[in-house]
């Protein structure tokens, strides 16, 4: 067993843990941070996808021992106060979650991805989650909404086309 | 006093006057699924839960012998085991097929089937217990595929299948199939495979349970059908419904996956109430896999006589479908590689012979699209050659042959609103068809391929004259509104669809209602997130339960302001006459004046289905209430090379009746787009026998995410969605389903879009790079440009069904039923256990045949 103290998003931790636990099973299990999920055991599916020191590391693959004293973000601390991430808000809004247990993982890649690039086009965004499954979507509304998300930040008033919102445009 | 003078009155379904439906909004548990807190089942946690870990098979089909737990008895914080003798009651989705139990009694019948679970006080020290646990088998013989299973009827997998070890034979003749055939210019027969592959939810199967009281128990479990988990519950712990309560947490996806009973989900729940904690149970992903229920790999042969001008004259198909362990489905899905293949495309005479077999590998049973994806691939292959042969564009082919409106097909489905014409219109206008089909360079090409789904099935699974989906309102007097349904939020949006019907009716806002969803100590019965059926049925149910609660606070406001009832608007979040809106009042202010005049506020609404003109045996599998339509147009680029090709866009349009949300039924277009090209491209649940020397087992090739491969952000190309809104009366303000129909087409539209590129034909999916460069050695060495299977199994599948149309003046009941004659009595409770009882017993008042 290890007794250590986490800091996850900002917030302390002191959790004791079986030595071979990964940073998935305590975030979860000790934790309580039940956000992150689990898909595959392997690092395949990218669903437990998590920052520390601002970098994305699947966490079902990071022995925990590894990252006390390191700064861990997950979802749960995405938010300003009430307030939705930026990414929050155009996931909700253009349905790039649907049963969402791949978006948490996804959200903290891409939130990984905006802290270096303010203005990320298609192909670093799928670069960047090319480590994420969705099974749901179908990707492309994934990659616009953390375009959307980049403008917002901006403060650019770019946004998704409209073919996203109501279909695209019946030919005649 | 209502005064008797004339007011314009609201029309409630003009276009204009719709607020929420049909307008893209914020998915109603979209907050929460962005921020972490959506609850899956594995996110519920109680003090002292212990945890399960199931003893699978390591052998695929053998007899248990002993079970040893001294080894793990012996391990610190095991707190007991548990066998098949103490769960003795069978259990199975459907009541013809109750041939599974909690845990393998005498026999296992593949690797990784259940037989034992032990519990402790970690997750870390059950799976160390379960691994010290020794099995002692003794070998049988393994059935690896369907051909196997015909070769080798003994040892039966179950006795009660059909004939050996084919579970199920099905024959179905719809007309004059042979005069068909010699009315045919042209006849095509072929033969294509369609691999099984599995659901690959990313959220693993989840349960816990925990016992309130003396002698409840409530299970939390990721689920999509609470209602009939609800009842294996009951039938195999022997305790009644009343005293066990099924929460369905939102699903981390589905896809059909989560929707029999599972062993876990009755382990669990006996454990519990043997230990008096709560207990749970997490599935590996490995473990997954051997839940399975996923598409069943299918053989089909396909026979269909064309007129020179392309349209059909006969048709006659024949399926096997491997069905892996246990029912499951399988008899629904045997019916379902038959039934829609009238739906899309007119077939005046028609014969469907279906197979399903046992086989020592994990069951296979429903997948988006269920059962009929596979046949729906072979046909618009089929399409594709005959246009061909017959010099006629294959759009074009499509267009002459389409079903009409409002009519009933040869195998009696009565088809409602149809929008194919429109569909096909779009995709070909919009892919440039016309000037682009096989007109482009060498190694690029066009696919087109079409196909319907049902919005719900029309019966329910077990027999029953209830609803299939209930929905119950409660008014509270600050405005607030709770709904209660069974319904299951697996990531579809069906919350949404929902809340936005009684917000609609209502004229509130989203955040004014409260959803108490899939709990069956609270909710009304729905049947489960399965066939498309929730956007129709729950819609429904929730129209008219609105309804009746608008109708009840209409009723006190107007005799309150002295208007009729049907003079007042419900908009905005207030009450008001048509004619004067600025005299309105708010919603909450209208909610206390109705409970002043009738007291506490509640209301119903539920749906049934309206009844299905087929009456022979089988006729239960297809009707819907009404059939969604989609097309679809690939372009595909191949390099001949290396047989590499690369889908660069896809249009897609959809007859979707109504969107209720655009934004959340084109994710469903999109998703199911993006699944079925994963079935197309790369996705198999493949098995192999390990070498002799070294075991006897069948094993399952891939149980993991490294090696099951599903298409990630770089395998998606570009995709356009029309949405045809047909507007069908049979649906919630013309609503049809969304989340299944548009997979079927993208599997024969790659493939004919790869003969447009390269000239070959692979008859098969997944296509690999390797049959495309197979194939094209076959062309260029002057042999058939085709990859596929050659033979196709010789099976008797018994006198077939003689059903005459409605074009030759039948009245839905077959003029012969041999099979009632011998075979398939059941009880009118319809459980096999009864069933055999009665045949026993030979008491004949207790048989019916179905």
């Amino acid at each position: 067993m290890t007794a250590a103290v986490l800091t996850v998003n900002d917030d302390m931790y002191p959790v004791v843990f079986p030595t071979h636990h990964t940073l998935l099973e305590v975030l979860r299990e000790e934790c309580k941070l039940t956000g992150t999920k689990h898909g595959c055991e392997l690092g395949e599916c990218g669903a437990c996808a998590v920052l520390v020191d601002g970098e994305p590391v699947f966490s079902c693959l990071q022995i925990t021992t590894d990252v006390i004293g390191k700064s861990i973000q997950t979802v749960e601390g995405m938010q300003n106060g009430n307030d939705l991430h930026p990414l929050q808000e155009t996931f909700a809004d253009l349905g790039a979650a649907q049963c969402g247990y791949c978006t948490p993982g996804i959200l903290m890649v891409a939130e990984a991805l905006l802290a270096k690039e303010t203005e990320p086009d298609d192909e670093q965004i799928t670069e960047a989650l090319s480590g994420n499954i969705c099974r749901c979507t179908g990707y492309n509304r994934i990659i616009e909404a953390v375009k959307w998300a980049a403008a917002k930040r901006r403060g650019d008033d770019w946004r998704p086309d409209e073919a996203l919102f109501m279909g695209s445009e019946i030919p005649r | 006093m209502v005064k008797a003078f004339n007011v314009p009155q609201a029309d409630e379904t003009a276009e204009e006057d719709l607020k929420i439906i049909g307008k893209p909004f914020r998915r109603v548990d979209g907050r929460a699924k962005v921020t972490g807190q959506t609850r899956f089942a594995d996110d519920v946690h109680f003090p002292r839960t212990a945890y399960v870990k199931l003893v699978r098979s390591t052998v695929p089909h053998a007899r248990i012998r002993n079970i040893d737990f001294s080894g793990a008895l012996a391990m610190h914080g095991v707190l007991g085991t548990l066998t098949g003798d103490e769960l003795p009651e069978p259990f199975g989705i459907m009541p013809v097929s109750e041939d599974e139990h909690a845990l393998a009694i005498d026999t296992v019948r593949f690797v990784g089937d259940p037989l034992a679970a032990i519990v402790a006080v970690s997750e870390d020290i059950a799976h160390a217990a379960a691994l010290a646990v020794k099995v002692e088998y003794e070998l049988l013989p393994t059935i690896s595929n369907f051909d196997d299973a015909l070769a080798t009827p003994e040892p039966q997998i179950h006795d009660y299948a059909d004939d050996g070890n084919i579970h199920k034979k099905v024959s179905l003749k719809f007309g004059d199939v042979e005069q068909g055939f010699d009315d045919a210019d042209l006849i095509l027969e072929d033969n294509f495979f369609y691999e099984g592959s599995n659901h690959l939810a990313l959220e693993q199967h989840s349960c816990l349970a925990l016992t309130e009281d003396d002698d409840r128990v409530t299970v939390y479990s990721s689920t999509q059908c609470p209602h009939y988990v609800h009842r294996a519950l009951a039938k195999t712990l022997d305790i009644p419904g009343s005293r066990i309560r099924v929460i369905a947490c939102s699903n981390g996806g589905a896809f059909g996956g989560k929707s029999d009973p599972f062993n876990h989900e009755i382990v669990v729940a006996k454990l519990a109430l043997k230990l008096g904690r709560p207990v749970k149970i997490t599935l590996t992903r490995e473990e997954v896999f051997y839940c399975h229920r996923g598409r069943h790999p299918v053989q089909m042969h396909l026979k269909t006589g064309f007129r020179k001008d392309g349209t059909m004259t006969s048709q006659h198909l024949r399926t096997t479908l491997d069905g892996g362990a246990f029912g499951s489905y399988g008899v629904a899905s045997t019916y379902y590689t038959g039934a829609l293949q009238t739906t899309t495309y007119k077939l005046p005479n028609y014969w469907f012979e279906g197979a399903r077999a046992f086989t020592n590998k994990p069951p296979c049973g429903p997948k988006r699209g269920h059962g009929t994806p596979q046949p729906r691939f072979g046909y618009e292959i089929q399409l594709d050659k005959a246009a061909h042969v017959l010099g006629i564009d294959p759009a074009e082919l499509r267009l002459r042959n389409l079903v009409e409106p409002n009519t009933i097909t040869s195998n009696w489905l009565r088809i409602g609103t149809i929008g194919l014409k429109e569909c096909i219109d779009a995709v070909v206008k919009g892919s440039g068809w016309k000037k682009r089909y096989g007109k482009l360079p060498e190694g690029r090409g066009l696919g087109l391929a079409c196909s319907a789904y049902m919005t719900g099935a029309g019966l329910p699974i077990y027999w029953n004259h209830m609803p299939q989906s209930g929905v119950q309102i409660q008014l509270d007097r600050s405005g607030n509104v709770a709904v209660f349904c069974g319904e299951t939020e697996i990531g579809q949006g069906s919350d949404s669809v929902l809340a936005a019907v009684v917000a609609e009716v209502l004229g509130i806002d989203l955040k004014d209602i409260r959803l108490c969803v899939g709990d069956t100590d609270l909710t009304p019965v729905d049947l489960g997130s399965y066939s498309s059926r929730v956007t129709l049925m729950v819609g429904l149910a929730a129209k008219q339960a609105a309804e009746r609660a608008r109708d009840k606070i209409a009723r006190a406001v107007g005799e309150h302001m002295e208007l009729p009832q049907e003079a007042l608007v419900f908009a905005d979040g207030q009450v008001f006459p048509a004619h004067d809106p600025d005299k309105g009042i708010a919603f909450n202010e209208a909610v206390v004046i109705a409970e002043s005049r009738f007291g506490t506020l509640g209301t119903t609404g539920s749906y049934i289905p309206p009844r299905a003109p087929g009456r022979f045996r089988g006729a239960g599998v297809g009707p819907s209430p009404t059939y969604s339509y989609s097309a679809s147009v690939i372009e595909v680029e191949v390099d001949s090379g290396t047989g590499l090709y690369d889908v660069q866009k896809i249009w897609m349009a959809h007859d979707i009746g109504r969107a209720i949300n655009p934004v959340l039924a084109l994710g469903q277009i999109e998703g199911s787009i993006y699944m079925g090209l994963g079935e197309a491209v790369m996705e198999e649940q493949a098995f192999r026998r390990l070498p002799k020397r070294l075991s006897p087992s069948l094993v399952h090739k891939m149980p993991s995410m490294l090696e099951y491969k599903s298409p990630g952000f770089h395998d998606m190309p570009e995709i356009v969605s029309y949405m045809i809104e047909t507007n069908d009366e049979r649906g919630p303000y013309g609503a049809k389903e969304a989340g299944q129909g548009p997979l079927l087409p993208i599997m024969p539209a790659l493939a004919n879009a790869l003969f447009d590129a390269v000239g070959v034909r692979v008859d098969q999916v997944p296509i690999h790079p390797e049959m495309v460069l197979k194939a094209l050695h076959e062309k260029q060495n002057g042999r058939e440009a085709r990859v596929g299977p050659h033979k196709f199994p010789d099976i008797d599948y018994g006198e077939p069904l003689i059903v005459r149309t409605p074009e030759q003046g039948g009245d839905g009941r077959a003029t012969d039923d041999p099979k009632s004659k011998r075979k398939g009595l059941r009880s009118a409770s319809g459980t096999m256990k009864e069933r055999d009882d009665a045949l026993k017993e030979k008491s004949s008042a207790t048989l019916t045949t179905d």
